[in-house]
């Protein structure tokens, strides 16, 4: 520490330095413009390649996850659809990987990298699934680990999807460092990197999103054996933005270029992710709104210059589900398919009961993940939490839902419907982000094919777009 | 008499930031309040709860803060019953 200011300024301006020193990366050289940067050649310059990261994970119990299919869901979509309609439903059961999530994926090359590098440890500021992933495959490779999570409101209360979340970095040897609600979750861990010197497995490094390819790549090698050909939809839980890039990006890997790339999240509108009161009113701590509309508007507001995850690039549709819609698919999954699986990663499985609905039968849609469920994760305790906080649960129509006052559990699955969002809206959003960042009229050429590239669309689009903000 | 001995597991407090020193950005109820970690560790010296105390965490670094809790545990549950969930199977062809 030496004397040096530890304010909360004085560190966040030192970001650059903190993260060029814990990740051995230095983003200056793929940055072309405040807007611009080479992503293919930022992704590419891990050092390994596909095949390396199948090997490294495979030696941390990471990948090679089975492949279901839920032929008793799929019957009971079929019973409500119309002639001809009900697409085959299968589910990932990315719950098998260490410490039971796909983060697994994600943790895996970074936690490789920095035991290769010579780190001491590694630290990673997350309060989700990813915290345990980090802290299993830190203790795979002898690296010490510490988590930084955002646990409690000012009453001292978390909810208990966290304080699990928290018990099972512990489970796995890291230090946790829990903090109340606030975004100064990075300054601390800014100022830990600092003090310690170890690796920053940042969720959104290359290193993260490239570890999740293989989600993608073994998604289509899969259906490609069980059905004889590309899955025709994945659907993928949408947050922070690397499950779908990197899922995609396997994708595509994969020669899959007619599989339509769903994202789902949790609508958690009106709730405000920084709001000490509104912390423990949320009955989802990720794979919603919160994060998933911000990170796909500007996927560049995170603890790295560059974020590699870049949904828009990726996304062909996005479906927002209810909190009641999601735990009423997650108790069915239980019942009719004899999984219990946790909340968060059922987001997706309800969107593909919507969508298998409107897909033909020999159509093939994928939900790429599942997660563990236990004491905390369960959706049973999330609803008492819920219920204990003031927030109505009942059954009913899940149009009625309110985020943070009522969760309504529909009554049939004929009332599980994702609500379609307008991903031209979503993409104009992206480019009036991108005009605050660097004004429209000093965009290069370059600038614009980089921009029309980050939200799937040619360059005359972009032209057209900036026009109308 | 110290409420806890040298290397108990314990967990301490400590104020990250005070509600003046917060980000300029937080919403009201927030920035009310102030920014506070707790860690759990190996008790360096003897001492009483709500008094200083220093802990070696569990990769062994030192950190300094407030002793708050001796042997902290987790007693997260499944929660209480929830009728609404118990019904749902039936109606989907169950």
């Amino acid at each position: 520490m030496s004397g040096k200011d530890m304010s909360y300024a004085a560190v966040t301006a030192r970001k650059n330095d903190i993260m060029k020193a814990s990740m051995g990366m230095d983003y200056e050289s793929f940055v072309t413009s405040p807007v611009a940067f080479d992503y293919e050649r930022l992704m590419g310059d891990t050092g390994y390649s596909h095949d390396d990261i199948v090997r490294i994970q495979s030696e941390t119990k990471v990948g090679g996850t089975p492949l279901y299919e839920l032929r008793n869901l799929t019957e009971a979509v079929r019973k409500i659809a119309g002639p001809g309609k009900g697409a085959r439903i299968f589910v990932k059961d990315e719950a098998a990987n260490a410490s039971g999530s796909f983060k697994a994926r994600r943790a895996s090359i970074s936690a490789f990298e920095a035991a290769k590098k010579g780190y001491e440890g590694i630290i990673a500021a997350t309060s989700g699934n990813y915290g345990a992933a980090v802290a299993s495959q830190a203790a795979q490779r002898g690296l010490k680990c510490i988590i930084v999570q955002e646990v409690f409101d000012s009453r001292g209360v978390g909810q208990p999807e966290i304080i699990e979340k928290s018990r099972a970095c512990e489970a796995y040897g890291a230090e946790v460092l829990r903090l109340s609600v606030g975004p100064e979750l990075f300054y601390v861990l800014l100022r830990t990197l600092e003090e310690t010197g170890y690796f920053n497995a940042s969720l959104y490094t290359p290193f993260g999103i490239r570890g999740v390819e293989t989600l993608g790549t073994e998604v289509a090698a899969q259906v490609r054996e069980r059905c004889g050909k590309d899955p025709d939809a994945v659907v993928i839980t949408h947050a922070g933005g690397g499950n779908l890039t990197g899922t995609a990006r396997g994708l595509a890997l994969a020669g899959c270029a007619g599989t339509r790339v769903v994202a789902c999240s949790v609508d958690l509108g009106g709730l405000h992710m920084a709001s000490d009161r509104d912390f423990n009113r949320k009955s989802f701590t990720t794979g919603h709104t919160g994060f998933g509309v911000p990170f796909a508007t500007w996927p560049d507001r995170v603890d790295v210059p560059r974020n590699a995850a870049r949904p828009l690039r990726y996304m062909d549709e996005y479906q927002l589900v209810t909190q009641g819609e999601v735990f009423y698919v997650t108790e069915l999954l239980a019942k009719m398919e004899g999984l219990e699986r946790g909340p968060a990663g059922n987001t997706s499985l309800t969107a593909a009961v919507t969508l298998a609905r409107q897909m033909d039968r020999d159509q093939v849609v994928v939900v790429q993940e599942t997660e563990y469920t236990g004491a905390g994760k369960h959706h049973n305790s999330q609803l008492s939490f819920a219920r204990q906080n003031g927030i109505e649960v009942r059954r009913g129509d899940p149009a009625d839902n309110v985020p943070g006052k009522a969760i309504v559990i529909p009554e049939s699955l004929e009332q599980v419907r994702g609500r379609v969002q307008d991903m031209d809206r979503l993409r104009a959003s992206y480019l009036k982000n991108a005009a605050k960042a660097y004004p429209p009229e000093s965009w290069s050429p370059e600038d614009i094919a980089f921009l029309a590239a980050d939200v799937k669309k040619d360059v005359a689009w972009v032209r057209a777009a900036v026009k109308e903000l | 008499m110290a409420a806890a001995e040298k290397g108990a597991w314990v967990e301490i407090q400590q104020t990250i930031l005070e509600p003046s020193q917060r980000a300029p950005t937080l919403p009201e109820d927030t920035k009310a309040t102030p920014l506070v970690m707790r860690v759990s560790g190996f008790l360096v010296e003897g001492g009483d709860l709500g008094a200083p105390a220093t802990v070696e965490t569990i990769i062994g670094r030192r950190l300094a803060g407030t002793l708050r809790t001796v042997n902290p545990s987790y007693s997260h549950s499944f929660g209480t019953t929830v009728p609404e969930l118990l019904t749902i199977g039936a109606e989907a062809g169950l």
